[in-house]
């Protein structure tokens, strides 16, 4: 078996938003939208005050509500994980968008534009009609993981089949891989580091991890 | 960016959405409340009807604003897990089933409407249960609130349509279970209050403590007393159950908006732990807005 995750180490993340740009690019989100961010976090009073970068998305659930409150069976999970959504199915009531604890899901009801003058030539070129009136979210990449295996790569290693974030990310604060291969790159982080998933207590088990030190 | 991960109000679910909990609520209980009286040999068609309206009226609001509302019909898809898709499949068989006892006022048909009815407003209650990312939703307490709140709406209703069609026999009925309503109403609201406190944003404990005084106020007080007032002065009878009645009822449609609408604040972010950073130290986590 396979199961994806993604792993963040909140101290190597400089909240630099490279992998926010990265997915904007790779994925041609709409403005307002970003299927990846980054929390910037500022914890405690002064003069004890810490600041925490946290990249946050799609958690890629392994129970996940969103998919349990789906009218339409739009959002679906697939061997590996992964939590897909169908925009030829999804009615766009949003169900999953209030079922998700993560903020994760977006709706865009029209074509939109960043700028007043006018729509830029990529959001006109690159535009997804598909995904109007439909819920949207991280996919971590899920074309790139499929074509990678489809050519002998391995996700979270090869470039071509690791989700643009962690391609992009400077600190290498972003890593991708299989959880269930002991041997994978995600497996040995989180056997030599202190981790967390957020919200655990709500059960969804999500497929994305924080690594810590207690130094 | 800045964003301190603190929960937001959702956008969503906007008052669209609110309107079929309040339409939907009252248009069961009110189907229910008329199969009860049914039993007692009362006229089924004007409850029937208002009912019927009610629920199809939400529906249709809440199915308008779809994001692809030609696809609705693949809401009928998960029934296995979906409690949307288990109101739809209720609905379908509700709205008909009460089409043809407003139209023939058969006992019968009375009876199954009102379960069917029942039916419908126990999902409506667990589709706002699953919606595990807004905690105010999420609390199971909610579920006895939107029942007793959509069967005291119904009673409400019921009362009002007595008071109007002249029905005496039904009106003394209904105000006893207006009573016995508006009692499990309130200490449903209060089960549910109690059950979210610290396990909700504090903008959505907030707000429902803003709700609480003319909640409990206009909406049980109130009626309480105007029904028994209402025992002493024979004269005033009608108008002080009808108040009594429509504060009871608008109170109701008040407390789901506001839970729906102003209430809805997500999850927010949390961190388990703040990472050390250069030569310093890691600390606590956070849980901002909590």
């Amino acid at each position: 078996m396979t199961r994806y995750v993604m792993v963040a180490d909140l101290e190597r993340c400089v909240g630099c938003q490279t992998c926010t740009a990265a997915c904007k690019h790779t994925n041609a989100t709409a403005p307002g939208v970003q299927w990846r961010r980054v929390l910037d976090m500022e914890v405690g009073e002064f003069p004890d005050v810490r600041r925490a970068f946290v990249p946050v998305g799609c958690m890629h659930c392994a129970d996940p509500p969103c998919m349990h409150v789906c009218p339409s069976t739009a959002t679906g999970q697939r061997a590996d994980g992964l939590v897909t959504i169908d925009y030829d199915l999804c009615i766009g009531c949003s169900y999953c968008a209030v079922a998700c604890p993560y903020q994760a899901r977006y709706m865009v009801e029209q074509p939109a534009q960043a700028y007043r003058e006018g729509r830029m030539r990529s959001e006109t070129q690159r535009e997804n009609p598909g995904r109007l009136g439909v819920a949207q979210k991280c996919t971590f990449c899920s074309d790139r993981i499929d074509y990678g295996q489809a050519h002998g790569l391995t996700p979270g290693i090869d470039p071509e089949a690791t989700p643009a974030c962690v391609n992009a990310c400077i600190a290498s604060a972003l890593q991708f891989g299989d959880i269930e291969d002991p041997e994978s790159n995600v497996s040995q982080l989180l056997a030599t580091h202190k981790h967390f998933r957020m919200h655990e207590e709500l059960g969804t088990e999500p497929g994305f991890y924080y690594l810590w030190e207690d130094r | 960016m800045n964003i301190g991960g603190k929960p937001w109000l959702q956008t969503h679910w906007d008052w669209h959405v609110a309107v079929n909990f309040l339409t939907g609520g009252s248009g069961s209980g009110l189907l229910l409340v008329a199969a009860l009286g049914t039993l007692a040999g009362q006229p089924l068609a004007v409850p029937a009807w208002l009912g019927l309206l009610l629920i199809a009226g939400g529906l249709a609001q809440v199915s308008l604003h779809l994001g692809r509302p030609l696809r609705g019909l693949n809401a009928l898809f998960n029934p296995r897990t979906s409690w949307m898709t288990r109101e739809a499949f209720v609905a379908g068989p509700l709205l008909l089933v009460a089409l043809l006892a407003a139209l023939l006022e058969w006992t019968l048909l009375g009876l199954l409407a009102g379960a069917l009815a029942a039916l419908f407003l126990y999902c409506q209650a667990r589709i706002l249960k699953e919606a595990r990312g807004i905690p105010a939703w999420r609390e199971p307490r909610l579920v006895p609130l939107i029942l007793a709140t959509g069967l005291a709406e119904g009673v409400a209703l019921y009362l009002l349509i007595a008071l109007a069609s002249g029905w005496h026999e039904a009106m003394l009925a209904s105000g006893v279970l207006l009573l016995a309503a508006l009692v499990a109403r309130i200490l449903a609201w209060r089960g549910y209050r109690q059950a979210l406190r610290g396990n909700a944003p504090k903008e959505a404990l907030g707000v429902l403590e803003r709700a609480e005084a003319p909640f409990a106020g206009a909406g049980h007080i109130a009626p309480l007393l105007l029904l028994l007032v209402a025992v002493g002065v024979p004269s005033a009878q009608a108008p002080l159950a009808a108040l009594a009645a429509l504060a009871a009822l608008l109170a109701g449609w008040g407390i789901k908006f506001a839970i729906v609408v102003h209430a809805g604040y997500n999850q927010g972010f949390a961190i388990d732990h703040t990472p050390a950073r250069g030569a310093g130290t890691g600390g606590l986590g956070s849980k901002p807005g909590w």
